[in-house]
């Protein structure tokens, strides 16, 4: 479960510079839900899904990630917290110096799994997305919808309780789409939670799902 | 295209290619070179100022200057008189005087070959060596005496300047502390700056890793494996150049030991060296891989507090 309770953001240390990013921000994900997190450009989705794939932390209020009240975590438990959290980043990023293969293999060797295992899921997930011919292949000899796929791949390859996608389908065609959509479904359904930002609201209309609005860094609409 | 090989066991999370460190095991190296030099430095002088302590301990030496020239008393020459007098001396034994062979031995490090035969280029005085039982009368009181037989007669204790040599020796050890100390902090910044360049050049793939969950110490261990690694190579490489160096430091100084082991016998002090040079190649690569280490875990764990 994901629980935002009263949460604010502010960017900026120094009170004469600091901007509010989010206010008062307040809803609930239950484990295995979906929801599509929309609003303007400017509006704070990215601030928002920063917040909960631990890379900011809140300047009010507080997160719960899994049951734990994530202002309790040191050093490591972050770290930890993280690694049950896949992100797919609006710019992908990929480590360029890496092939494919390893780009995805990176969240397994991080939890130390062993290489045999690996090689045989990395492998597996890598020909499910399509790209069985790229495993050798580094990001910048591939498209840009392949190097979607290696995100969205790397994001998933550890089973995450929490898929976090920034933006997934902005560098990619409608076709694309649908099936970048129809992956995250299939991980949803089998029990992951997942939370969508998008300003395309057409995608939104073919995948009805529950929705966080935002406006001005504050929710508009939750439901 | 090529199969390209993938990322290695030991590079788990891709980082192994990320420290600009070429340069890194040549400095380590000098640096090594340096801190073995003044190990040995430190070392010799100890046991140099050892040998000659136990040598000068109750040994007098009485210069007798123009030796041949007729006595006060009795129609004996200066050097004869003050030789029979020591003899008879109650609290004083083995009186001898050095042969002129003896003593340009002692005199050749500072004259050279110049020195040899009977061709010396200055007038030597006569050297006597006395061997002073405890309790005996000091110097300055037993040149008081002599001065009657023969004017002018010097008399050296060996505790005078006993003293003089463990000050020096102190200074010494002191100095190649600060060397050794001052080294290893030098390796220790060269590491640093290593590290914090290949930091700067792989922030992006690190930050990556980061938001990937990696624990500070899977990123601070890939650069302190490399690190050690090479601080390693380098203390190797500087340990195994010292020693030859070393050995011929040590044939040099062994010039100085004629001096007292003419009195007492005792073996050069580049006996006590070899064990220390063998060790050197594998105390300094063990030393300069533990600094290499230390710092590149320091340096990155630091760099690493700036992500959140
Ligand atoms: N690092 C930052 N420093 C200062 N202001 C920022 C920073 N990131 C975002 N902002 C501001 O916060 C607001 C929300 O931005 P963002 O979360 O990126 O919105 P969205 O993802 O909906 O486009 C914007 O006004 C943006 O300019
Ligand atoms: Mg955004």
């Amino acid at each position: 479960m994901i629980r935002f309770t009263h949460v604010g953001l502010r960017y900026g240390k120094s009170p004469g510079t600091e901007s509010v990013a989010l206010d008062d921000i307040d809803f609930e994900i239950p484990e295995g839900g979906f929801r599509w997190l929309t609003g303007p450009s400017g509006a704070g989705k990215t601030s928002l899904l920063k917040l909960m794939y631990l890379a900011l932390h809140p300047s009010e209020g507080r997160i719960d990630l899994f049951g734990t009240p994530t202002s309790r975590l040191d050093r490591r438990g972050i770290a930890l917290l993280r690694r049950r959290i896949g992100v797919v980043y609006q710019d992908f990023r990929l480590l360029q110096h890496l092939t494919a293969f390893d780009n995805v293999a990176l969240p397994l060797r991080l939890a130390r799994r062993k290489e045999a295992q690996v090689r045989a899921d990395v492998t597996e997930l890598l020909r499910w997305v399509g790209l069985s011919g790229r495993l050798d292949h580094r990001p910048d000899e591939m498209s840009g919808g392949e190097q979607q796929r290696v995100a969205i791949a790397r994001a998933v390859i550890a089973k995450p309780s929490l898929l976090v996608a920034d933006e997934p389908t902005g560098n990619l065609d409608d076709d694309q789409a649908e099936r970048l959509m129809h992956l995250i479904r299939s991980l949803n359904r089998l029990g992951t939670t997942v939370i969508v930002a998008t300003h395309n609201l057409g995608l939104v209309a073919r995948h009805p799902a529950p929705m966080i609005e935002l406006q001005d860094g504050r929710m508009t609409w939750h439901g | 295209m090529a199969r390209r090989r993938h990322a290695s066991r030991a590079d788990r999370i891709g980082l192994r290619a990320a420290m600009a460190d070429r340069l890194l095991p040549f400095v380590v190296a000098a640096m090594s070179f340096l801190a073995a030099l003044a190990l040995a430095g430190s070392i010799a002088a100890g046991t140099l100022a050892t040998h000659w302590l136990s040598g000068a301990q109750g040994l007098m030496t009485i210069e007798v200057g123009s030796p041949s020239a007729p006595a006060i008393a009795g129609n004996t020459s200066r050097a004869d008189a003050v030789l029979r007098q020591m003899k008879a001396m109650p609290g004083f034994s083995d009186a001898r005087r050095l042969s002129d062979a003896e003593l340009s031995d002692v005199l050749k490090p500072w004259l050279g070959s110049a020195a040899s035969g009977n061709n010396l280029p200055i007038a030597l005085p006569a050297v006597i060596v006395v061997h002073a039982e405890t309790g005996s009368v000091d110097a300055a009181t037993l040149a008081k005496t002599l001065d009657k037989t023969a004017p002018g007669t010097l008399v050296d204790s060996g505790s005078r300047w006993a003293g003089r040599i463990a000050e020096l020796t102190d200074s010494i050890r002191a100095s190649a502390a600060a060397v050794l100390v001052i080294v290893a902090l030098v390796a220790a910044s060269v590491v640093a700056v290593a590290v914090r360049a290949g930091l700067a050049q792989r922030r992006e793939a690190i930050e990556i890793i980061h938001g990937l969950g990696a624990l500070d110490s899977d990123i601070a261990n890939q650069f302190a494996g490399r690190a050690m690694r090479l601080a390693g190579l380098g203390g190797l490489i500087g340990g195994l150049a010292a020693p030859p160096v070393l050995a011929w430091v040590g044939h040099l100084a062994a010039g100085l030991m004629i001096a007292p082991s003419s009195a007492t016998g005792a073996h050069s002090p580049i006996m006590a060296l070899p064990p220390v040079l063998v060790a050197t190649p594998l105390i300094f690569t063990i030393a300069a891989a533990v600094i290499g280490w230390i710092a590149a875990q320091v340096t990155v764990r630091g760099w690493l507090r700036q992500l959140t």
